[in-house]
């Protein structure tokens, strides 16, 4: 029942509705949105045969290029430990101190630890490498475990305190907490802790504080820290002599810490990160400390 | 054909059933391969379930909003993989409901943060994330180390759970309480009966350094610190190169 009038100024069909003598046009939709609806069916059309599409019970439709992202990004993985496979080789297989006089590797190393430190180690350690309250310095030269390079290479793989089964462990025991010494024998010890490393408490108003402190120290805190107090990389016990404190030097942050003692955690990196890469942030941190001012 | 949409659009009631049969299409289209999507997920023997304690900070995780700045889920992509560990399987959030894949990064991705630090350190980040990160814009969420956590009704969580299809027995559903303060209290009778239910790898300790009582902080780094390690699925090549073979 189509309505055969047209137009007379336009050229089109009327709907053949009429309000007060005005009479509605028929206006067709553009044929060029059509063209592109069509164009798009076509495309997907194509797209599902080419590319990954539906589910098909246990399986989908594979598609006829074969794209798949995890070969996709496993292959290239591959490629790019290829393009290192050259230098990774040579360090991997080459001693630190080979690899630390060599220029050109140490250039490598500085390369790829950077990001490599950024997105592991940094949160704790800082981008710096200069840690913070409770996580430590790596740039001091003072070193819990040890600073050689195969001590801090162990530290990484099996951690601190960590899930690791060889982990190294450790622990400040609480002596004020759990009752191993009065208050004042921790205050004694705390002033006389803080007098080895600054000179001015010994002769200050702490003087005999500290004397007292020294007594206390040498009965319960020798067996970790050693008659000098100059700790033991062995057991992770750290120097007390140095200026370089993981909980702060000052004397309540001492205090603090022979009161509720302390025990820190570092993550083993043997699961997460590859030897090749342990081994460059090892050198890449030991070279931090070697350029620090 | 333009007269047939002509014709049609002076019926009524071809009209409306024309609509439906176009609709339906679409529907048919985005609906019926859900009915096989379980058969498309991988399987992992050693997937192992939230502990209630997890599930309790995972709620937190949804609560406090976290999944609107950080993501769950490592991409296949060089960079991604590289940066977070390998790519996220659909089967390591087989027991996530809702899932928290989360679509954008303010912060960085959060799949495979579990193990990587220690408590301590994400106890300072919550309380003061610029204490630990000095350019970090992360709110601070210190109220996490006062509030207490509410157990009462971790029993009837893991019962919800469950009516989703997560494997929780009634064992773990009557315990659910107890399990929640064990896995916080090593050295407490209750920390058996965690290792007992959930697994000997379950991460029983005072999770906010203090082992006597449990907080919403506890809660959230024992989410945090489990975060990519329900299973090793995604760590095994072996069924790496099975899934990508498939």
């Amino acid at each position: 029942m189509a309505v055969e009038e047209r137009d007379p100024h336009s050229g089109y069909l009327t709907t053949g509705h009429e309000w007060n003598g005005i009479k509605e046009l028929n206006t067709p939709v553009p044929r060029v949105v059509f063209v592109f609806l069509a164009l798009t069916f076509a495309f997907s059309l194509v797209y599902w045969l080419l590319m990954p599409s539906f589910p098909v019970g246990t399986t989908y439709l594979k598609g006829l290029l074969g794209v798949d992202q995890r070969t996709a990004v496993t292959e290239e993985l591959r490629r790019a430990s290829a393009s290192r496979a050259a230098w990774a080789r040579r360090i991997e297989t080459a001693d630190y101190a080979t690899i630390r006089a060599d220029p050109n590797l140490m250039g490598l190393v500085r390369e790829t630890g950077r990001p490599l430190f950024g997105d592991n180690c940094a949160v704790c350690h800082g981008t710096d490498a200069k840690g913070g309250p409770g996580f430590p310095n790596l740039t001091s030269g003072s070193w819990l475990w040890g600073g050689k390079p195969e001590d801090v290479a162990r530290t990484l793989q099996v951690g601190i305190n960590a899930a690791h089964p060889d982990t190294r462990a450790s622990q400040m025991l609480a002596f004020g907490r759990d009752g191993m010494l009065s208050r004042e024998d921790v205050d004694a010890v705390a002033a006389y802790v803080q007098s080895l490393s600054d000179r001015s408490v010994s002769s200050g108003p702490d003087a005999a504080s500290a004397a007292a402190g020294a007594k206390v120290f040498a009965s319960k805190c020798v067996a970790c820290h050693g008659p000098a107090a100059k700790g033991s990389t062995s057991i992770g016990a750290p120097d007390l002599t140095d200026a370089f404190w993981i909980y702060g030097g000052d004397r309540s942050s001492i205090r603090a810490s022979i009161w509720g003692g302390r025990q820190g955690h570092m993550p083993s990196w043997e699961a997460r990160l590859t030897d090749l890469d342990r081994k460059i942030l090892t050198l890449y941190v030991l070279d931090l400390g070697a350029r620090a001012p | 054909m333009f007269g047939f949409h002509y014709r049609l659009e002076r019926s009524a009631m071809g009209l409306v059933l024309a609509v439906i049969a176009a609709g339906s299409v679409g529907g048919l289209i985005e609906i019926a391969p859900l009915f096989t999507i379980d058969e498309t997920v991988e399987k992992a023997a050693d997937m192992r379930v939230y502990t209630p304690l997890e599930l309790a900070g995972r709620n937190i995780y949804i609560r406090e909003g976290c999944y609107a700045c950080h993501s769950q889920m490592i991409r296949t992509l060089r960079d991604e993989v590289d940066r977070y560990g390998p790519y996220s399987l659909a089967v390591e959030s087989q027991y996530d409901h809702p899932m928290l894949w989360g679509s954008k990064r303010t912060g960085p991705d959060l799949a495979r943060v579990g193990g990587k630090y220690s408590d301590q350190w994400h106890v300072a980040h919550m309380i003061n994330p610029r204490d630990v990160v000095p350019v970090s814009k992360m709110p601070r969420y210190g109220w996490l180390a006062q509030n207490t956590l509410e157990t009462e009704d971790l029993g009837l969580h893991l019962k919800a759970q469950r009516r989703v299809g997560v494997p929780y027995t009634d064992e773990m559903i009557a315990n659910a309480q107890a399990d929640a303060y064990g896995q916080t209290a090593p050295d407490s009778e209750h920390a058996k009966g965690v290792a007992q239910r959930y697994g000997e790898a379950t991460q029983v300790r005072a999770f906010d350094g203090d082992p006597g009582r449990v907080t919403e902080m506890d809660a959230m780094v024992a989410y945090l610190q489990i975060l990519g390690r329900l299973t090793d699925a995604a760590h095994s090549p072996a069924d790496k190169t099975a899934e990508a073979k498939r």
